[in-house]
């Protein structure tokens, strides 16, 4: 058997049709949209003013708070304006927008392919980059990484877990980045090991990628024979599962721990970042480049080239999709990310942000839903859950507005990830319905916390 | 550029269906159909008939006429898995007026008067088999020399409880009763035991429920839970004194053992949702079902058994939830 999360998972197809694609390099667009707030936490605030030149991977915002990111221009040329502009769900955001002209970097940034394994031992001045380098959690939730490395006092970390799992439908930007960076994402692997001083990694692939899993133990084989620092790393084959890559399924596949409801991984000693992480903090320490590009996987049945593209930050959607062949006439929904936690994109006019890894296309009939009918009680959704709760009672709580047994039946602990709704035959929009209850009830016990402090 | 489709996630969805789940149990239910159909003959198809037919036609004209829904439950094979079901828990004599009041009872009594589908609290297939069993017991109790089909010969007569339940009152003994009676096991389990139609064959039975196993319609946990209870009471009682009480495998062969563990009480609108409930659910049904058998007035107490353990299917959802992640 092998090893996977202990309740619930849904197995979607894979669909991952784009797997034979190697990663190549869009060519940059001629005007970028640099969003300030592409990560949890405060917006950046800019420092750079209109008119200003600007070089590649010069910061151009500083963090807006303790829980924030630098951000970095993806490209070299004028700023034109900071100005409100709609983001891909339409609501207005602050974004920087500059004007390409040619490709001048930074000085400092090491942009040759070489390999450096060499880690340097100061683990304050690394943090230090991976601020300066403005890297966030690229496995959806782009949390300031510096934060995430830096535990409060008092909690140990037992293990770093790099998320190889992608077990999102469709996605195969982090496959790719550990066929062809493999070397990287083990090095940047290393680097978050030491600054966490944990003896153990273990690097999380679902078996329905076994080439990565093979390619990845060849690379820690040889990386080993150059320094001890790649000791201890270990590659754990996973089975294919949704939502294998969660953070709390993936500590308990890899640990066999649960994580307390409101409670953080660090308190059962874990750390989990993703693979493109990983890539991201070897670039910004061992290469000074920060995040001004990221690996988006562009694919859909009726979606004329599959492709996994290296694209500037702040490139416009329209622009890949022109560039791969145009929109295709029977896409009804293009959707950020993956089908089940994606987020369907009202306006492709937006640019692409830090965390964006994927684009899809789905047809109408891909992504049709079914009428609603009534609950025959099968239980198909709790058996999905992969946090053990009962969506069926969740949905009908909600609809009767009963917020106390709501919180009693921990719709609090909610993952969003969409099994419930996806595995339901009766096509009850369960989802839709538990995601507002669950902002309300966690509204509550905030506001709870918040009168018990003010006491 | 063309318009975009916006919607919260998740963004696909599992081909399963409503009726793609109804739609297996029927073809679960096949070869316990063509097996009753072989041995009984055109008037185990008439009764089969009658049943499912008037089943659609009660299911339809309840919510289109009576509850006025435009949004009919027709299209997805529940109504006719409980004509089936009926069907196949009366005796092939059954003659087509009985069954319509059967059909009548469980989808107007016990299915509709509770909301529809979904709604129910017991198991309307159950309800209309032991509305008919009450009311006309000469019908449901009567056994004639069946006309089969293909000529295999069928056996006549009262079922295999039955005899026991007659033979005991008469002062005989278990294992004088068997060999007098000429009861055995390969018999129960491939076919040719008097009954009703979906008793004859255990073999049938247990194919079409691997084959919901397998196509993961339903979950095991009831079935065994069922066929343990009524293995470890029967062992005691069958140890204690195996001239007044039957054996274990006689029990899980015989009567509506296989179809009610397999095909009734795992309907899913009828049973707990937890696995822990589905356990005590189980045990509940497998326990009662003894009791009537070893000291009820009838001969089968599955029926009763699980329409009983169907009223405590709120009970149990509310006292026993699945082990959250993270939760004590």
């Amino acid at each position: 058997m092998t090893r996977t999360f202990s309740m619930g998972g849904v197995h979607p197809s894979d669909s991952k049709i784009s797997r034979g694609c190697a990663i190549e390099v869009l060519p940059t667009p001629p005007t970028v949209y640099i969003q300030l707030s592409q990560h949890i936490g405060a917006p950046a605030k800019p420092l750079v003013a209109v008119g200003d030149s600007v070089k590649v991977g010069q910061p151009i915002a500083e963090p807006g708070g303790f829980v924030s990111a630098y951000i970095h221009s993806s490209v070299s040329g004028k700023v034109k304006s900071i100005a409100p502009r709609k983001d891909l769900a339409g609501n207005n955001q602050m974004c920087i927008e500059i004007t390409v002209e040619g490709d001048e970097w930074m000085e400092g940034i090491d942009t040759s392919d070489t390999l450096i394994t060499d880690i340097i031992d100061d683990n304050k001045a690394i943090l230090d980059k991976i601020r300066l380098g403005g890297v966030v959690g690229l496995g959806g939730a782009t949390f300031p990484t510096h934060v995430k490395l830096s535990p409060p006092p008092g909690k140990k970390c037992e293990m770093l877990i790099i998320n190889g799992c992608e077990c999102e439908p469709y996605l195969t930007s982090d496959f790719r980045t550990l066929l062809e960076k493999g070397e990287q994402v083990v090095v940047g692997t290393a680097i978050i090991k030491q600054v966490l001083g944990v003896d153990k990694a273990t690097i999380g692939i679902e078996d329905n990628k076994p080439e990565a899993i093979a390619h990845i133990n060849e690379v820690l084989a040889s990386l080993r024979k150059v320094s001890p620092k790649f000791e201890g790393i270990e590659v754990m084959s996973l089975m294919k599962k949704y939502p294998e890559g969660g953070e709390k399924q993936l500590i308990d596949a890899v640990m066999g721990r649960q994580v307390a409801s409101g409670g953080l991984p660090i308190d059962v000693g874990a750390v989990v970042q993703n693979v493109a992480t990983a890539l991201a903090v070897y670039d910004a320490v061992q290469k000074n480049k920060p995040i001004i590009d990221n690996s988006v996987t562009v694919t859909g049945e009726c979606f004329p080239r599959q492709a996994n593209l290296l694209v500037r930050v702040g490139t416009p959607l329209s622009y890949i999709v022109d560039y791969l062949g145009g929109m295709p006439a029977d896409a009804a929904k293009v959707i950020s990310g993956g089908p089940m936690m994606g987020r369907a994109i009202a306006n492709m006019d937006a640019a692409t942000l830090k965390g964006t890894s994927a684009l899809l296309f789905l047809t109408e009939k891909q992504t049709r839903r079914e009428p609603e009918g009534p609950c025959i009680r099968c239980g198909k959704c709790a058996q999905a859950c992969p946090m053990g709760l009962e969506p069926f009672l969740l949905n009908r709580l909600a609809r009767a507005g009963k917020v106390e047994e709501l919180e009693d039946n921990a719709v609090q602990d909610c993952i969003e990830c969409g099994c419930c709704l996806y595995s339901c035959p009766a096509h009850i929009p369960l989802l839709d319905i538990i995601r507002p209850a669950k902002g309300q009830v966690i509204g509550l016990i905030r506001a709870r916390k918040a009168a018990q402090a003010a006491k | 550029m063309s318009r975009l489709l916006v919607s919260p996630s998740p963004h696909i969805h599992a081909k399963e269906s409503t009726a793609s789940l109804m739609r297996d149990v029927v073809i679960a239910l096949i070869p316990a159909v063509l097996v009753s159909v072989v041995f009984y003959g055109w008037k185990e198809l008439l009764v089969l008939a009658v049943s499912v037919l008037s089943c659609l036609v009660l299911e339809y004209v309840i919510t289109r006429y009576m509850m006025k829904k435009e949004n009919n439950t027709l299209c997805d094979f529940s109504a006719a898995v409980t004509g089936i079901l009926l069907a196949l828990n009366l005796p092939y004599t059954t003659p087509w007026w009985v069954v319509f009041i059967g059909a009548a009872v469980a989808i107007g009594v016990g299915k509709m008067t509770f909301g529809g589908l979904g709604q129910n609290v017991f198991n309307p297939a159950l309800v209309g088999r032991v509305f008919l069993l009450v009311s006309y017991p000469t019908y449901m109790t009567h056994w004639e020399a069946p006309q089969s089909l293909f000529g295999v010969d069928a056996v006549s007569g009262p079922t295999p409880l039955g005899i026991i339940k007659e033979g005991l009152l008469q002062g005989n003994t278990v294992p004088q009763l068997m060999a007098d009676n000429g009861l055995n096991y390969g018999q129960m389990l491939f076919a040719s035991v008097g009954g009703s139609a979906g008793e004859i064959s255990a073999i049938a039975l247990l194919i079409g429920f691997v084959y919901l196993l397998v196509k993961k319609v339903i979950r095991p946990h009831i079935t065994l839970s069922i066929w343990a209870t009524v293995a470890v009471v029967s062992l005691i009682f069958w140890l204690c004194a195996p001239d007044r009480f039957t054996d274990p495998l006689f029990n899980l062969l015989t009567g509506g053992m296989i179809l009610g563990s397999c095909f009734m009480a795992t309907d899913y609108v009828t049973s707990p949702m937890s696995v822990k409930g589905g356990i005590i659910f189980g045990i509940g049904i497998g326990f009662i079902t003894m009791m009537i058998r070893y000291f009820g007035s009838y001969p089968e107490g599955m029926s009763f058994a699980i329409l009983i353990m169907n009223a405590t299917v709120p009970l149990l959802n509310m006292w026993f939830h699945q082990k959250k992640y993270g939760r004590a």
